[in-house]
């Protein structure tokens, strides 16, 4: 097989790892594949692989979807995603009231500053309104807003049971609709002939293919899994980064499409990211590692020191920030202290806390200098009144007064034993970088135009729309428009 | 009690224990997670719990139905490094609960581990038991003669001989059923003064008639095709929970029309006893054959072998129900003395397994409904679960 090298990046092609190997079935498929010809391509079987290829199959076309995982590890990122944020004029059970799309543009200019490509945010928010009549129709399920979530019950819908679930019922739909899926499958070249895209090869587990295609759809995902390539911005600290999501996002579909030419779009240095648990899994933890409990305590780094506001902002926005701000630490680590009034406060951690009944217990426990972390503490306590309580609910007020950095809400002393450690580490949800489109979603070239029959969407076009910040939930609607608009157009050039 | 089952119980208690402990692995998952919030009751309950005991874990197995919709959507299913299956897991709990608050729990763990044996050696014995009783009470004439005035079925086995050891074998069965959910209960957290509360008892009996957590959250179950949910699985289980209280009102009515009105069986084809027979009859037919049916589906399909249990259970029943309405159709034939024996072994084979066998699931899953119901009072008034 012919690895392909680009930013330090893996080589693109499956190990041969006996318990990847495809059954003489799905050899039979692969051979199948490789045989026929193509209308459509999709590389990547998340959200907006699915939604591309779904769109494509229901106008004819033969659509062959290439997914990275195995059958049970399918669908990227969408395995962990739980809602999608679309503008709605009236309400419903599962969305009340009122969500205009000036509204929605207006959130996510709050959140990231202008997007890179102004047409293409308005784009996404306006075709934002018929994502969720075309996910009803495609058998999608809703449920009420998740407890904790409830601001964001007017924004956003919730998939029944998350995106697992979701991607489970358009896997269905999609083969319904005579979309052949190969696992496994991992995209190793394209062959260009002048500008338009011919076949594509790939490596499907041990087997490498010529696919004959007329039309490519590239959602592949971002490159955060790739920790080679966050090293290029992040040095060796990248090496601590726990990747939140499938390792499968690995970016070499990416690279390889700027190999070949395609324009950037969105902060290559950009990515999203959170506290995680230090103790989880370098890859694919997903939701269940966040920490949720820094608002309730304080933050020290390796050296016990305190170095963020705790306090600064309620769920979501707190815990989007917190990601950047340990990654800037040394050894990017920290650990939250907290004491027993706080526990049983916020979302039960998915390891447990540390515990000792003393502070300096705790920093024996932890590892940390206990007399450092004793005077953290009592300068915090020192600084705090005596008298005030948790009020999780709400952003209460309550602040430190004369403090270094400050603690602007919920500042009550650590004070009742037993007290409690839990590490964070940088857990990184995606990046921002990915190639530049169109309005028909095709990939450009440096030089500004199309490639005719490649087309992208989701997370590795979304550097268009969103170039900085989080808007919960906003990653599946740029996923939904732009897989739908990459569908239709491949279909067209395929026709 | 000798070593050998000293040893037996400990054994037990720590295989127990050792489950429970990967049910709250698990479950500590789940409440870090909660996307399966909309699927049924479990993780609302979850929630409530931020501080997971074992005990709660073993209520949590019985509030769960088995939908399986929350393996279908689980990121962290095998074979995630996580290893979250919460419907086995939740069965194994709660099938070792079964025999845990069971009397006599070796009895009940002999039977429970053997349901197959079990139930092929009562049927024989109970069989055996009515033909001795008709040939020696009645005699071999008698058996093998039509029999058509009223009181037919009593001139093969007499009535007291089949009506004593129903009463004697209910009544055990009752107190069995009884003792292990009050154990069971008590080991939760107390809570004996909701114990009565009437907003609670209409709410927990509207969950369990209407199946109210087999819905997978709306759309149906996957059963026995883990992407198309459907409901068939709850649609078959109405037709064995309906027809076997058909079955049940049949009896009663036909026992009132015996002892109230002095009207022996067999009754007409229109009458209360058999419309209501033949009504749950057939429906119990249907509905166990159906759950059969899916059961080998999903066996089918996902190699997911069906808990012996399971069929055990649903076989006896639906032997009882076939051989009932096979006496129905030639009540009035030769073969009824020997049909007459034969549904009589099959009822004492489902008698004699009743409170060790699949049957005790309604007990204990309406016993957590009822403390589910009341938890939910207790969170939407503010206050939190007893301790």
């Amino acid at each position: 097989m012919r690895p392909s090298q680009h930013f330090d990046g893996p080589t693109m092609v499956a190990a041969a790892d006996m318990t990847t190997l495809p059954t003489s079935l799905a050899a039979a498929a692969v051979r199948d594949a490789a045989r026929r010809e193509w209308d459509v391509v999709v590389i990547g079987g998340g959200n907006a692989g699915l939604v591309a290829a779904i769109t494509a199959a229901e106008q004819g076309c033969r659509v062959l979807l290439l997914e990275a995982a195995e059958r049970d590890l399918r669908a990227g990122n969408t395995r962990h995603t739980r809602n999608i944020r679309c503008a709605h004029n009236s309400p419903d059970p599962y969305a009340p009231g009122k969500y205009s799309v000036d509204e929605l543009l207006g959130d996510l200019r709050s959140v990231g500053g202008s997007p890179t490509n102004p047409a293409l945010a308005v784009l996404t928010a306006s075709e934002s309104e018929s994502v969720v009549p075309w996910m009803e129709t495609h058998g999608v399920r809703w449920q009420a807003p998740l407890r904790g979530t409830v601001g964001l019950a007017r924004t956003n819908r919730f998939f029944l049971g998350g995106g697992k679930a979701l991607a489970n019922r358009y896997y269905r739909v999609a083969e319904d609709a005579s979309v052949t899926v190969l696992y496994e499958a991992r995209v190793a070249n394209f062959d260009f002939d002048g500008r338009r895209c011919h076949p594509i090869v790939a490596g499907v587990g041990e087997e490498e293919i010529r696919i004959r295609t007329r039309a490519t759809v590239v959602a592949s995902g971002g490159f955060e899994a790739n920790l080679a390539w966050l090293k290029r911005y992040w040095g060796p600290a990248a090496d601590n980064y726990i990747v939140r999501g499938t390792p499968h996002n690995d970016g070499s579909v990416l690279a390889r499409l700027l190999d070949l030419g395609a324009a950037t779009r969105g902060d290559p240095q950009g990515f999203h990211a959170i506290a995680v648990d230090a103790r989880s899994p370098k890859f694919d933890g997903g939701i269940a590692t966040r920490l949720d409990c820094i608002p309730f305590g304080i933050v020290v780094n390796r050296d016990a020191q305190r170095f963020a506001d705790e306090g600064l902002d309620i769920w979501p926005k707190r815990y989007a920030s917190w990601g950047g701000l340990i990654a800037r630490q040394p050894d990017q680590i920290a650990y939250a202290i907290i004491d027993s009034q706080a526990m049983g406060k916020f979302i039960p951690p998915l390891y447990p806390p540390m515990r000792s009944d003393t502070i300096s217990g705790l920093a024996r426990t932890i590892g940390l200098d206990a007399r450092t972390l004793n005077s953290t503490v009592s300068e915090f306590n020192a600084h705090v009144d005596r008298k005030s309580e948790l009020n999780p609910g709400r952003l209460d007020g309550v602040m430190t007064v004369g403090l270094e950095p400050a603690k602007s809400n919920w500042a009550c002393r650590l004070d009742q034993p037993p007290f409690f450690a839990l590490p964070l580490r940088v857990g990184i949800t995606f990046t921002y970088m990915g190639v530049a489109v169109n309005e028909r979603a095709q990939v450009l070239n440096t030089a500004g135009n199309p490639m005719p029959n490649v087309f992208a969407a989701g997370e590795i076009m979304s550097g268009n729309v969103l170039t900085s910040g989080y808007l919960a939930g906003f990653g599946m609607t740029i996923g939904s428009v732009f897989g739908r608009i990459a569908g239709r157009e491949a279909s067209r050039v395929a026709a | 009690m000798s070593s050998d089952a000293l040893l037996a119980g400990r054994l037990h208690a720590l295989l127990l224990n050792s489950l429970i402990e990967e049910g709250q692995r698990q479950l500590t998952i789940c409440n870090a997670c909660r996307y399966c919030e909309g699927y049924c009751a479990v993780f609302p309950a979850l929630e409530l719990r931020p501080e997971l005991r074992l005990t709660d874990v073993t209520h949590l197995a019985n509030l769960c139905h088995d939908c399986g919709a929350c393996l279908q959507a689980c990121m962290y299913a095998p074979p995630h490094e996580f290893g979250v299956d919460i419907p086995t897991v939740m069965r194994e709990v709660r099938e070792s609960t079964y025999v845990e608050y069971a009397w006599p729990r070796r009895i009940a763990a002999t039977l429970w581990a053997h349901p197959y044996a079990t139930l092929t050696m009562t049927t024989i014995v109970g069989s055996a038991l009515a033909l001795t009783t008709a040939l020696g009470l009645r005699g071999g004439a008698a058996l093998l003669s039509p029999h058509n005035q009223p009181g037919a079925f009593y001139a093969v086995i007499p009535w007291l001989a089949m009506v004593i050891p129903a009463m004697v074998a209910s009544t055990f069965i009752l107190a069995v059923l009884i003792g292990s959910v009050t154990t069971y209960w008590r080991s939760g957290r107390g809570d004996s003064i909701d114990f009565v509360n009437p907003k609670a008892w209409t709410g927990a009996i509207a969950d369990a008639l209407s199946l109210r957590y087999l819905k997978g959250g709306g759309p149906g179950c996957p059963y026995p095709d883990d992407e198309r949910p459907s409901g068939a699985r709850r649609w078959f289980h109405h037709l064995v929970f309906y027809g076997f209280v058909a079955d049940f009102a049949s009896t009663v009515s036909a026992a009132i029309e015996q002892d109230l009105f002095n009207r022996l069986p067999p009754y007409a084809p229109i009458s209360v006893p058999v419309v209501l027979g033949t009504i749950g009859g057939v429906a119990l037919i249907a509905g166990c054959s159906g759950l059969l049916y899916v059961k080998l589906e999903v066996w089918k399909l996902h190699r997911d072998r069906p808990s012996p249990q399971d069929v055990g259970f649903l076989v006896i029943l639906d032997l009882v129900a076939l051989t009932g309405m096979a006496l129905l159709v030639f009540r009035g034939s030769t073969a009824m003395g020997s049909l007459l024996t034969v549904h009589m072994g099959t009822l004492f084979a489902l008698y004699f397994t009743l409170p060790y066998g699949k049957f005790v699931h309604g007990a204990y899953r309406f016993a957590a409904l009822l403390r589910n119901r009341i938890d939910e009072m207790r969170a939407d008034s503010g206050s939190a679960l007893s301790t």
